[in-house]
């Protein structure tokens, strides 16, 4: 037992200056003001907030950077920051917005090295390598049971998923945010699975991310390996809010800030 | 009431946005500063860090913005270091061999010890010092943001506010050198005050209203 609390953290997907939400990865809807789900988020008590850049144009991108200043202003908790980083001066600029840490995906598929020269400038604490996986189809040789897929879920890699994460640790990432593209959006629970065989297979803190609607969800989780759980549907429309959820994994004898 | 004005030092090596944020949100005038006069007379002074210990010591040195904390503390002018910008006044540390500190305080950080992922990252539950240290002075205890894989194992007597634990415990925060009307001279955080939450920014109120001359 480390002695670190579990950590609860609610994901905005933002495109342009709103938050949306869709379901494996698509189907996008709108889900409401960033700063006012922030602030919100905060007072429940979330332990983290991510931010997820998903704008397809040069200008949604900055209005995303607006909208990651006008978090940073409001809220006293550390946020990271994914979509589209694919340099150290992307990340900079983040950082310099208001970013604790930033979370690579595709760039660091692409270019494995960005990972190493991330942690060399800015700390292993400020790396965050984000792996979606998708459950492998037919037994494809050297695949594994999850294939690794990027660009936001449109595009498989053909490389195992499990794999691909701990050579994220071995470069200098210092923590694996893992997303369920299967379960992503569907309210059916973590992959719990592809959960455990990550924990197991890599040293890193593992944050669980993809399908949880239900306090039970978030429980199986930390149970499966997670040492940190993410959602963002089940927050943004209410139907969870993040102070039951901490009590009542506090009831479940897991240990939470409080 | 005035607003109490905080000069967070520019070393160019830490990332300021967060830390000048959570104390405007706190009702403070806080402004990054590279001067090395400015930030010697400032009322308030805070010094980040993030990054490795030497080159931030490189970057301090490389700025003169050593002696502007060493008169600070000399003037008994409040100071607050954060992360590395805590271990940084103390004399070394472990990860940089050779790369000399502030050495306010006496002693060296430490790495943590094997057995746990490091960097620490994330929240832990502080707590109050030993019997007879001046804790009471000190909020209640909370749980803190902390981001570190080196440690400060010991404080001078009488300083420590708060311990932490992460498979051995170490100093979470502590505050050092009360001036002459009692308040300290330095806080030191290990942890992240200005990502802590509520807690967090209690802490770092307490420290403005201290600043500003105000009772605690």
């Amino acid at each position: 037992m480390s002695g670190l609390a579990l950590r609860v953290i609610p994901c905005l997907d933002i495109d342009g200056g709103r938050v949306v939400k869709g379901r494996s990865f698509a189907e996008l809807r709108d889900a409401g003001d960033p700063v006012e789900l922030a602030s919100r988020y905060e007072a429940e008590g979330a332990d983290e907030l991510a931010i997820l850049d998903i704008s397809a144009t040069v200008e949604g991108r900055k209005t995303a950077l607006g909208v990651l200043r006008s978090i940073r202003e409001a809220i006293g908790l550390p946020i990271v920051v994914g979509g589209g980083i694919s340099s150290l001066a992307d990340a900079e600029r983040l950082l310099g917005a208001g970013a604790d840490r930033v979370s690579v995906n595709s760039a660091a598929f692409r270019d494995p090295g960005l990972i190493g020269e991330l942690a060399a400038r800015f700390g292993v604490q400020c790396v965050v390598v984000a792996v979606d996986a998708r459950r492998a189809g037919g037994g494809q040789p050297g695949l594994g049971s999850w294939e690794l897929v990027v660009e936001a879920g449109r595009r498989g890699t053909g490389r195992d998923a499990v794999g691909w994460a701990r050579e994220a640790a071995d470069r200098g990432a210092g923590e694996i945010l893992l997303t369920s593209i299967d379960r992503d959006g569907s309210g059916s629970g973590y992959d719990l699975e592809l959960l455990a065989a990550v924990a197991a297979a890599c040293p890193l803190p593992v944050v669980a991310s993809g399908g949880a609607s239900e306090p039970g969800h978030f429980a199986e989780g930390a149970r499966a390996g997670a040492r940190a759980l993410l959602a963002a549907g089940a927050f943004h429309r209410g139907e969870l809010s993040i102070g039951e959820l901490k009590a009542y994994l506090s009831r479940e004898g897991l240990e939470v800030r409080t | 009431m005035r607003a109490a004005r905080v000069a967070v030092a520019a070393t160019g090596v830490a990332n300021l946005a967060s830390v000048l944020a959570a104390l405007r949100r706190a009702g403070a005038a806080a402004e990054a500063v590279a001067a090395p006069r400015a930030l010697a007379e400032a009322e308030l002074a805070l010094l980040p860090g993030v990054g490795a210990f030497g080159a931030a010591a490189s970057a301090l040195r490389a700025r003169g913005l050593d002696e502007a904390f060493l008169e600070r503390w000399r003037e008994g002018r409040p100071s607050l270091g954060i992360c590395l910008g805590m271990q940084l006044f103390f004399e070394g540390s472990e990860e940089s061999p050779g790369a000399a500190g502030l050495g306010i305080l006496p002693g060296k950080a430490r790495r943590f010890g094997p057995g746990l992922p490091l960097p620490q990252l994330g929240w832990n539950r502080l707590a109050a010092g030993p019997a007879g240290s001046r804790e009471a002075a000190l909020l209640e205890p909370g749980w803190a943001y902390f981001a570190n894989s080196y440690l400060i194992g010991e404080a001078p007597a009488g300083s420590i506010a708060y311990r932490a634990s992460y498979g051995e415990d170490f100093v979470a925060a502590l505050e050092a050198g009360p001036l002459s009307d009692g308040r300290p001279a330095l806080l030191l955080c290990q942890c992240h005050p200005e990502l802590s939450g509520a807690w967090g920014a209690a802490l770092l109120s307490r420290w403005l209203a201290g600043g500003k001359g105000g009772s605690r």
